[in-house]
């Protein structure tokens, strides 16, 4: 199969891989998929105030779901958490040209980022915004 | 050392030299159809069929009548297959076979099903073996055939195939055997192992592509076969066509070649798969061999590699021309068939790879082909979740996955 350049790049050189702190406050975890599916996908954000100041991932999965979730993370930096749940899978498939057979890793990518946000916000329930 | 390295002896080989050096005639100088009975053309090249055809028997013990030659492996089983249904089909209409075989034999026996045949899909244990009592308790009184593959193509896996010709024999059911991967990699002999019908193929043993053979038993019992190609009779009758002489010429001289280097082949093979295996474990946790650990083929070594997705693996591997268990790669999600049917689990079946080390293949590359799986499967566990849970103790089947 013929990965595109930007595909390539994002697993050659993945950006943000690791772990935050799952128990802070602070941090929104989202994990998405199954290993029977043959993809998991592990976001990570950190928020101060409104505001994503540092995104993780770690990934199970083929050449475009390690992508997907790669561009997630340098896409979810500096955005506030509004504007990361308007990220949306058809982005990513076009800034990484994807092929049909893939679009669902794009899918997951979003559905690990809305996760994500929602832990954060499930944390923080109660709390006056 | 030149890459990609090429470790997939088990889909094919290159022919061998000498084998090429034997073939070359045929098609310029010795040209006459072997069928041709009233010049030296047609004499010459019977003569190089039958001296091929001598080769290939002297392979697995066999008498020269008894070589039919074909296409290769799978027209030779659907001649076994479908032969056999034909002709002793008034007799009984049950086969059986295993849920591991290669698709040319599954295929086969799925289609004689429309025929009206009943095929018993035997399971294999863990390692990809039956055993006799298996094979046996599954027998009844309209039981013609028994199809199991000496060795299997995916994990190299060798059946207890004299003791299952055995009571084939007892049984009066005719066995046949897929020789493709054994047939020039380990000893054969079909009458010490009971075995009635057997194909190989040339281009897995070092021989051309297109050609190969079925082994019809003449003697205890004869075994008959309705032809499945009708035409000029050639084969004495089993399979027209014009013989591809050159084709035949180089798997004779395959076949040649590979009975007298067996014993070295199999040594430098073995001797390459434990230096591999060893550098790989020695780096590794959480790799699996696939299959019979201490009876496989010597070139072969099929792996799992946990937590990691078969994929980005390979994607991880471009300097290694291996074959991938899983097969996200292609049209379908399915992993492997064989690898299933061993009840491995679907997780460590997609990140399975076949390394196949044959008569070319140096300890350079066997060593660098170590060394870029161990590289790519560290650094897909940095990235893998999986192994970070795992690592933290958790019980990946426990957790409630949001499946998609």
């Amino acid at each position: 199969m013929a990965y595109s350049d930007k595909v390539l790049d994002h697993y050659n050189n993945p950006r943000n891989v690791g772990s935050l702190d799952k128990t802070s406050k602070a941090v929104g975890t989202g994990i998405v998929g199954a290993p029977e599916c043959g993809d998991v996908m592990k976001l990570q954000i950190e928020v101060d105030g409104d505001r994503i100041v540092d995104a993780k991932f770690k990934t199970f999965g083929c050449g475009s779901a390690i992508a997907s979730s790669s561009l997630a993370t340098e896409w979810l930096r500096g955005k506030t958490l509004q504007e990361a749940t308007a990220i949306t899978n058809t982005e990513i498939v076009q800034e990484l040209s994807l092929p049909p057979v893939k679009i669902h890793c794009s899918v997951l990518a979003e559905d690990a980022i809305k996760a994500a946000v929602s832990d954060f916000k499930r944390k923080h329930e109660g709390e006056d915004a | 050392m030149n890459t990609p390295v090429y470790l997939d002896f088990q889909a094919t080989t290159p022919v061998d030299p000498r084998v090429l050096e034997a073939i070359l005639p045929y098609f310029t100088e010795v040209f006459g159809n072997a069928a041709s009975r009233n010049h030296p053309f047609g004499w010459d090249a019977e003569k190089a069929v039958d001296n091929a055809r001598a080769q290939c028997a002297a392979l697995i013990g066999a008498h020269e009548k008894e070589i039919v030659f074909t296409s290769g492996s799978t027209e030779a089983i659907n001649l076994a297959l479908k032969g056999v249904a034909e002709m002793y089909g008034s007799k009984g209409k049950h086969i059986i076979t295993s849920m591991s075989e290669h698709k040319a034999v599954l295929d086969v026996a799925k289609h004689l099903e429309k025929e009206g045949f009943e095929v018993t899909y035997l399971t294999p244990d863990k390692l990809g073996r039956h055993s006799v009592e298996q094979i046996e308790a599954a027998m009844r009184d309209d039981t013609i055939l028994v199809a199991i593959m000496w060795a299997n193509n995916e994990i190299g896996t060798i059946q207890s195939i004299a003791e299952i010709g055995k009571l084939c024999k007892e049984r009066k059911v005719l066995f046949m055997c897929d020789g493709t991967q054994a047939a020039g990699k380990i000893p054969v002999n079909v009458d010490e192992a009971g075995v009635d019908l057997m194909c190989a193929s040339g281009h897995k043993m070092y021989g051309p592509k297109g050609v190969g053979f079925l082994y019809v038993r003449r003697k205890n019992p004869r075994v008959r076969l309705v032809a499945q190609m009708d035409g000029g009779g050639h084969e004495r009758g089993m399979r027209s066509g014009t013989l591809n002489v050159p084709g035949i010429v180089g798997l004779g001289a395959a076949a040649d070649v590979a009975l007298k280097d067996l014993e070295k082949d199999a040594k430098h093979s073995l001797q390459l798969r434990e230096r591999f295996e060893a550098r790989v474990f020695k780096a590794l946790d959480q790799v699996f061999i696939n299959g019979d650990k201490d009876n496989r083929l010597p070139g072969c070594s099929n792996l799992s590699f946990a937590y990691v997705e078969g994929e980005s693996l390979i994607m991880g591997i471009p300097e290694l021309a291996v074959s991938s268990g899983s097969a996200c790669t292609s049209a379908s999600l399915e992993p492997s068939h064989v690898l299933q049917s061993m009840g491995v689990g679907d997780e460590l079946a997609h990140s399975s790879i076949r390394f196949g080390f044959g008569r070319l293949t140096t300890e350079e590359e066997t060593d660098y082909a170590a060394d870029q799986i161990i590289r790519a499967v560290i650094k897909l566990r940095e990235l893998s979740p999986l192994y970070e849970m795992a690592l933290e103790g958790i019980d990946l089947s426990q957790v409630n996955w949001t499946g998609h």
